[in-house]
């Protein structure tokens, strides 16, 4: 017990989230928190689906070019398909006929997946919540939305806050306890 | 052509056309709706006018009064512009105005979606079918006096 205390003293940090338990023959095993480790993977190495259907895709282009590029938090292999991408930025105006086409997307997804509603529009239908008889009113009524950006649109760096909070929403994630997003989605759960 | 030289070379061919203020951007002219065909076939194939591209139909709802259709020709050749009006009956009943698509083929389409969303009439046209909506959709949206309970929410 001794020989432990000295160890967690003097090379590791407070915040290490696993034990190290002295094997006896000089060396040390240790025991880390899977759910960090998974989370810490899933964070930093997330695949954005463009999904731009209006001007905020102009905003989000920006955000991944060179003056913000958002390469740096780790989003950048941004993916034209469903399959390969874990989180899909909805940048724009979500119609009715377009409805099913989001939906289609999202489900096609592997799980864990991950939704970030960009502007006015994809939140509540911003500009066209008023006498339209085309326009969803915000896409969370198609698809969970996980962090949610005002803005008409918003700039790159509301973007760059959006995807650096849904970071952290993956890092505080417990595996063990978590559910597929849209699992009784449908049934308004 | 400059202005004035259209609109009195239009004067001179047609009867009953009317011409609109000097102070807008085009010069405007407002024809009945049966002699619409007529000018339209002078404009596209007079060889001194010789309008020969429509960049433009829209449709507008002059509510109570009346629909009108709103197209814009330019010619290729001399760069002189006319916007051509022309206004249905009324709102009700008589809401037909005759195709222009087969004098200019851009036409056809952009009749299509003033029929889906205004829900005039073009009379002679070859595939008067809904373009944007679906083809179960009941009434025309871009009018003033549309309702749609289940969809809009009104301000």
């Amino acid at each position: 017990m001794g020989v432990e205390k000295e160890i967690k003293k003097e090379v590791l940090k407070d915040d290490f989230p696993g034990q190290v338990i002295p094997a006896g023959n000089g060396g040390n095993i240790v025991v880390g928190v899977l759910d960090k480790i998974i989370n810490w993977g899933r964070s930093n190495s997330l695949w954005p689906l463009y999904f731009g259907t209006s001007c905020c895709a102009i905003e989000m282009m920006q955000t991944g070019a060179a003056r913000h590029d958002w390469s740096r938090f780790g989003f950048e292999v941004a993916r034209p398909t469903p399959r390969q991408a874990d989180v899909i930025v909805i940048a724009g105006t979500i119609t009715n006929k377009m409805a099913p086409a989001l939906r289609k997307l999202y489900d096609q997804m592997a799980e864990p997946k991950y939704v970030v509603a960009m502007g006015a529009c994809a939140i509540s239908g911003g500009p066209f919540y008023y006498n339209s008889y085309s326009v969803v009113r915000g896409a969370d009524h198609v698809i969970p939305v996980d962090v949610y950006v005002p803005g008409c649109p918003p700039r790159p760096e509301s973007l760059l806050d959006a995807m650096i909070k849904l970071q952290k929403k993956i890092r505080s994630t417990k595996n063990s306890e978590r559910k597929n997003p849209v699992d009784g989605f449908d049934e308004g759960k | 052509m400059t202005r004035t030289e259209l609109q009195s070379f239009l004067t001179s061919k047609i009867e009953g056309l009317e011409f609109g203020e000097e102070t807008t951007q085009y010069l405007t002219v407002t024809v009945p709706k049966e002699k619409l065909r007529d000018l339209m076939f002078l404009l596209k194939d007079d060889e001194e006018l010789a309008f020969d591209y429509m960049f433009s139909l829209t449709a507008v709802d002059w509510f109570p009064k009346y629909f009108g259709v709103v197209y814009h020709l330019e010619s290729t050749k001399f760069r002189h512009i006319l916007v051509v009006h022309v206004n249905t009956e009324n709102r009700e009943d008589d809401i037909s105005i005759d195709t222009v698509s087969d004098i200019y083929p851009t036409a056809h389409f952009h009749e299509r979606e003033a029929y889906d969303l205004m829900g005039i009439i073009f009379e002679g046209h070859s595939d008067l079918r809904r373009l944007f909506l679906t083809d179960d959709w009941v009434g025309h949206p871009l009018r003033k006096d549309y309702v749609d309970e289940a969809n809009m929410i009104v301000k």
